[in-house]
């Protein structure tokens, strides 16, 4: 589905060129559920905006479903089949919550179809579907939000920067349930979550640990837990969860 | 009611009729009325001295609308219309006004309406005022509207105001006075295009004990277009007001915005905000994420800005 060959990015940093993301290759199959794991400032939100096109790379190729994307802008990867969900969402003033969903889907939806988008974040349509995507909004409402869209794209790959960031207990167990039943339903369509929470790396198919830029470990969460519980990012919750505890 | 396509459309793009309107109305065309009606409790009655109505709601009047919309579709024509409305005490209605100008030719056309608004004691009116321009001539499209608004104790009015396409030039004056209890709420949106000029000037005084304002204005000048706003909320009783600027530029835009409140007595609370920028990348990249280009995703976030 995508495979990713020799990306750098590199950015100039007080007249020195600082690499952000270092030759990394990187194969995601359909039907899959990846997390990319590691600490801050180690290239991961840089490496989902170089696959949504948001960032350009300074080397390497993209290619998705066998096609050269590297060139191609968000808008066309977008129609290629790429979501992205973002780790800030984006406030608007004036669009509302059923105005996203529609343009997440390109189709005129009923009522009904866009409660359905919002029953699958836990939200309630009566309440969100007028409501302006904008400040007045909680972090835990923008993100559920946010996702919803994301989710109504059925894209082909979807990537979550950070779902857990800023958000509450109550829509974080919410998010939890969200993946898990994507997870089940994924199919032909794959998944890539960028995220430090156990919880999430616990229902990955299969987790990338990036560190400066590149990646340093992959494999399934049994060999990658133990490299993990060495790490600060990461070392509470999976501590927990190698001694069998779910960390809530 | 003989009106020709041209016609049709402007009283769909500013009235939102298709047809004879429900409830009191009176259609302007070409200088000229060409369909009134009064209503039950609505008397529509033309003034004597100058061009213009006295539209008069009688006291504890519920649930009525009056619509009256203008048409110009005669290049050249300038013309000044005074409009008084009279709202009796406890009646609340609805009233939708708003000009439409077509141009094909090479003389400006210009109206001028000047609305007078005596809201009586308890009443509650909403106001809907759409400005619209069309026609390929060289002539400009001009309207200057001036809004005076006299609130009687706890009186309600709710005036949305909006200018989206086709005006030449234009400077909007709203006047208000709010006795005790009284409150007035504005929302104005205006865009501007090519070499438009927009100027909205409000002054709202709050004369009484808890009388409150919400004046908020959300405003686009695209190409090279200029637009001022310039809002004075003076405060001389304790009471609340607030004014709000909401901006987008885009292309060679250009946006003066002038908060301005006083405040002559101590426990009045007046409060400003102002902001003027281009859209924000970040927005164009969240629509662009969903498959929208780049203009798609521009049309959206204006679109809703303006809604």
């Amino acid at each position: 589905m995508l495979r990713i060959n020799n990306l750098s990015f590199s950015v100039d940093s007080e007249g020195q060129e600082k690499e952000i993301v270092k030759n990394i290759n990187l194969e995601i199959p359909k039907g899959r559920l990846f997390v990319i794991t590691g600490p801050n400032g180690g290239g991961k939100s840089t490496l989902a905006k170089l696959i949504a096109g948001i960032e350009k790379p300074t080397g390497g190729q993209i290619i998705f479903n066998g096609t050269d994307i590297t060139e191609k802008s968000i808008t066309e990867r977008a129609k290629l089949g790429i979501g992205f969900a973002f780790q800030q969402p984006v406030r608007f003033k004036g669009i509302q919550v059923a105005d996203l969903i529609r343009l997440a889907t390109g189709k005129n939806l009923s009522f009904s179809d866009i409660c359905d988008y919002l029953s699958l974040v836990g939200l309630c349509a009566k309440e969100y579907v007028n409501r302006e995507v904008n400040a007045s909004l909680s972090g835990g409402e923008l993100k559920r939000i946010e996702i919803a869209t994301v989710l109504a794209r059925k894209s082909l790959l979807t990537v979550f920067d950070e779902p857990e960031a800023g958000i509450d207990l109550w829509s974080f167990n919410n998010l939890i349930d969200v993946f898990q039943r994507q997870r089940e339903e994924i199919k032909d369509r794959s998944i890539l979550i960028i995220s430090h929470q156990e919880r999430i790396l616990n229902i990955a198919d299969e987790i990338i640990i990036l560190k400066n830029g590149v990646v340093e470990n992959q494999g399934t969460k049994e060999v990658i837990f133990p490299k993990l519980a060495d790490t600060s990012s990461s070392v509470k919750g999976c501590r927990g969860i190698l001694k069998g505890a779910d960390c809530k | 009611m003989n009106l020709n396509e041209t016609e049709k459309n402007l009283l769909k793009e500013i009235a939102d009729i298709s047809g004879i309107p429900e409830g009191a109305y009176n259609i302007r065309s070409n200088g000229k009325s060409v369909g009134r009606r009064s209503g039950k409790n609505i008397d529509i009655v033309p003034k004597e001295d100058v061009s213009g109505l006295d539209i008069f709601i009688k006291p504890d009047t519920k649930g009525e609308s009056v619509h009256i919309p203008v048409v110009m579709t005669q290049s050249g024509l300038k013309e000044e219309v005074y409009n008084d409305f009279h709202i009796g005490e406890n009646a609340q209605v609805e009233i939708v006004a708003g000009c439409g100008i077509d141009n094909c030719g090479c003389d400006d056309s210009q109206h001028d309406g000047i609305h007078r608004f005596f809201v009586g004691r308890n009443a509650s009116v909403k106001y809907v005022e759409k400005h619209y321009g069309s026609g390929a001539g060289a002539g400009k499209r001009i309207l200057n509207p001036i809004t005076q608004v006299y609130m009687e104790e706890n009186s309600y009015a709710e005036m949305e105001m909006v200018q989206i396409k086709g005006v030449d030039d234009t400077t909007r004056t709203t006047e208000a006075e709010l006795k005790a209890g009284a409150k007035l709420v504005v929302r104005e949106r205006l865009m501007t295009h090519n070499d438009q000029t927009a100027v909205s000037i409000y002054t709202v005084e709050l004369n009484g004990t808890d009388s409150c304002a919400d004046v908020v204005s959300r405003a686009v000048a695209a190409d090279n277009s200029y637009q001022k706003f310039d809002a004075k909320i003076v405060g001389n009783a304790p009471c609340k007001g607030h004014t709000e600027c909401d901006s987008i530029i885009m292309d060679n835009g250009k946006i003066l915005a002038v908060p301005c409140l006083e405040a002559n007595d101590v426990d009045a609370s007046l409060v400003h905000e102002a902001a003027i920028g281009k859209i924000a990348g970040e927005q164009i990249i969240k629509l662009m994420t969903l498959g929208l280009t780049e203009e798609e995703a521009e049309e959206q976030i204006i679109n809703g800005f303006l809604r």
